[in-house]
């Protein structure tokens, strides 16, 4: 595996070059579409459920079937980056979506209630108490999002695009496993620290979560 | 001044919570509003903010309708207060108590000096403004609701069941410091409780709803507990509620007789106890000064072994004797 | 793009390689995948759930299994194994047991420990406390964990195709070869359409086994 490594490092740097950003570009594209979808979700209530089953059909359609279908919507060519973008982007908000409505949802009414009776305004409830209070609901989303989508790029090596899924296709017909082997590997590696960054990034900015639990 | 109206409020399903209210709560008082649930206690007081808005008639505040004027500016200007204080899970005890404030355009500095303050005035220590709620006991987050209701220095405050999610210890001691707070500040509260007591301790002004929203009896605790308007009312009052009327009265016009022998006293002139037989000395059961109230004295006619209360001066001296049907007399003859 | 070849009534018979055919083998894959994971899932989960030793496994199994990416993971075992059933078992296999695993963790975490207690309390030997108490009322939490591993797995299942079995992803890859979008068409949302299906059958049978007591308070 090291010769391997040694041999192709070019190589091998590109596609985890590529892998990262189609993985994580997706991310911060559906977690910025989300937040207004799930707040929405919340605001209008009749569209909770809606949302919920929209979103749970769209995640149920195979990332291989989004990969090929997106050029012929969007008109791209098939080798195009862009399609795995738009497809993990797609992924992402499904997930996100519901998961900023259900971290709002789980936002305790007397909060909400208490900001509203000392004069808050709707919009400035939302910024200073609601997200925040739904933070650590929804950073917990994004860890799953973030990880599922490192995973899924590889898929796209079977359309030509895929980061490290393209060690997979090429060890694959060459039958050789070294190439699989070291995909897989940089693969679990970068969806453990991106899982590592979010988490640092949750003690961080949600401190209070710490002493939780503990006391109703 | 709060005013109510001939305030009604019906739900759309058809209930009416509040049926033709009209009120005054005074000027720097604390008025109380009390009943068993679904009586429209807190939907009124909750109109007073307008987190629920009348269906007819107008709640006022100084003279001017609540419902002319900006929802989140009138807000700031009035105090909140509720069960489990509704902290800010997510800020610091020190940034939920400056949240009024900065809110009103303080910069966050300034806030958290004024804050910092404020809690030493409930009776927090400075080490509890760096902690989250969560680390908090129930009584303790309790005083940082009340601090963060009163940052802003609203002249109005309104309390929902402030005191009802702490154990009765940690109640009695909020109560207390309540007492205190107000007798110092002063400000026109409205407080909503189901428990009749904590409306008769705490209350200026008590304002008994029955179910429907219809208001039963206004009146101080005093009056309320002396002529209960009508049968509801005594029932929710309690059944000893002449008992509890006699708290709002000191001893100091009580007539004593003096110390007899049978009162046993140390060199010092302290009741030991009294003397039943020949060898027998029985314990009083405990003293009154001019200062305690007239509850305490009949307490004491009850438990003394002669049927006999003692009163001592500021020493501790004994100093007279009410013997429990001379403590009738007084009160038969107080009533008039 | 069309839907002629979903319409078509020549793929719809049931010869090799028809719609009904690939449908039959892409479900045999996912039971499977389904009945192999919940097999060596389900105990580890309620093992851990209810001793509560080891949860560090159960509450990183789900982030670990999502990790691995499955292609991968698909064509090391074909590589290693050669072609046939088992490489893609495999893969899916280990794709099913970590939401199975934590959820059935979660599922006995989450009980009102006092419920446990009482259980004790009235005389239950643990494993009926496990069997009478903690596993009916932990099946909500149970079961949703599993109808999320069904979605994935019917969704994954298509991957199947790359390394030359059968299932729906045949629609895709072969309909990719030769660039019948139709044909695309028509495998994406035949796979959706099962995979809603699926979620419904297992809705319903959630209902039938979870105590109407415990679907007052959702």
């Amino acid at each position: 595996m090291i010769t391997y490594l040694s041999n192709n490092s070019e190589a091998v740097l590109a596609a985890l070059r590529q892998h990262i950003w189609l993985a994580l570009l997706p991310v911060l594209l559906g977690f910025v579409i989300a937040l207004p979808i799930g707040y929405l979700g919340v605001r209008v209530p009749w569209l909770y459920h809606p949302l919920v089953n929209v979103a749970g059909v769209l995640y149920s359609i195979p990332s291989l079937a989004l990969f090929v279908f997106l050029p012929v919507v969007l008109g791209t060519k098939i080798l195009s980056p862009l399609n795995i973008v738009v497809a993990l982007t797609i992924y992402t908000v499904a997930l996100l979506a519901r998961t900023v409505a259900d971290g709002l949802r789980s936002v305790d009414p007397l909060i909400t209630e208490s900001a509203t009776a000392m004069g808050y305004r709707r919009f400035r409830r939302l910024v200073d108490v609601e997200l925040p209070v739904a933070l650590p609901v929804i950073l917990a989303g994004l860890r799953v999002a973030t990880v599922a989508n490192i995973s899924l790029v590889s898929v796209g090596a079977l359309i030509g695009v895929g980061g490290l899924g393209q060690l997979f296709t090429r060890g694959f017909q060459l039958f050789y496993i070294e190439p699989i082997l070291v995909g897989i590997i940089l693969s679990v590696l970068l969806a453990g620290i991106a899982d590592g960054v979010i988490v640092l990034i949750q003690r961080a900015v949600t401190p209070w979560t710490r002493f939780q639990g503990g006391r109703a | 001044m709060i005013t109510f109206d001939d305030v009604v409020k019906v739900y759309p399903g058809g209930g009416t919570a509040v049926d033709h209210v009209s009120l005054e709560l005074p000027t720097g008082k604390t008025t109380v509003f009390v009943g068993p649930s679904g009586c429209g206690k807190t939907t009124s007081l909750r109109m007073i903010n307008r987190m629920i808005s009348p269906t007819s008639g107008r709640v006022l505040i100084d003279g001017q309708d609540v419902a002319g004027q900006d929802e989140a500016l009138l807000r700031r200007g009035i105090g909140y207060v509720i069960q489990h204080a509704g902290l800010f899970p997510h800020r610091t005890v020190l940034d939920n108590v400056a949240t009024v404030p900065v809110l009103l355009g303080k910069t966050r500095r300034e806030a958290r000096t004024a804050a910092l303050e404020l809690l030493e005035r409930v009776g927090l220590a400075p080490e509890f403004a760096k902690r989250y709620p969560a680390q908090l006991s129930g009584g303790q987050q309790q005083r940082v609701g009340v601090a963060r209701a009163l940052a802003a220095d609203p002249p109005v405050m309104l309390m929902d069941e402030p005191f009802s999610a702490v154990d009765p210890v940690v109640r009695e001691q909020l109560h207390r410091e309540f007492l205190r707070l107000q007798k110092d500040l002063g400000k026109t509260i409205a407080m909503v409780t189901h428990d009749i007591d904590e409306a008769i301790k705490l209350g200026d002004v008590v304002v008994i709803f029955r179910q429907g929203g219809v208001v039963a009896q206004v009146g101080t605790p005093q009056e309320l507990l002396a002529d209960p308007a009508d049968e509801f009312v005594a029932e929710f009052v309690g059944r000893d509620r002449g008992l509890r009327s006699l708290s709002f009265d000191t001893a100091a016009e009580l007539p004593v007789l003096p110390v007899p022998a049978e009162l046993v006293l140390d060199e010092a002139g302290r009741p030991l106890g009294w003397k039943t037989g020949a060898d027998d000395v029985r314990p009083t059961g405990g003293t009154f000064t001019s200062a305690d109230t007239l509850r305490l004295v009949a307490d004491l006619a009850i438990l003394s072994p002669v049927g006999i209360a003692v009163r001592v001066d500021a020493d501790g001296k004994a100093d007279g004797i009410t013997p429990h049907h001379d403590l009738a007399d007084y009160l038969a003859a107080r009533r008039g | 793009m069309n839907l002629d070849y979903l319409f078509d009534a020549a793929h719809w018979d049931f010869s090799a390689g028809s719609i009904p055919q690939l449908i039959l083998s892409h479900l045999w894959y996912v039971l499977l995948a389904l009945a192999i994971g919940t097999v060596i899932a389900l105990p580890i989960g309620l093992y851990i759930g209810h001793t509560g030793r080891g949860s560090f496994i159960a509450i990183n199994a789900g982030n670990a299994g999502r990790s691995l990416p499955t292609l991968g993971l698909l064509m090391l075992m074909v590589t290693l194994l050669g072609l046939g059933l088992l490489p893609v078992l495999i893969a899916l296999t280990v794709l099913v047991i970590p939401p199975i695993l934590t959820s059935a963790y979660a599922g006995l975490r989450s009980l009102d420990q006092r419920v446990v207690d009482a259980a004790r309390g009235v005389g239950m030997r643990p494993w009926q406390v496990l069997t009478r108490v903690e596993l009916p009322m932990a099946l909500p939490v149970l079961m949703s964990g599993f109808r999320s591993a069904a979605l994935q797995v019917v969704a994954t299942a298509t991957v199947a195709a790359a390394v030359g079995l059968g299932g729906l992803g045949r629609l895709l890859i072969d309909g990719l070869a030769v660039n019948d979008y139709s044909r695309v068409l028509a495998g994406a949302i035949v796979v959706a359409v099962l995979a809603v299906l699926l979620d419904l059958v297992l809705a319903f049978a959630q209902r039938w086994i979870v105590s109407p007591g415990l679907r007052v308070s959702r």
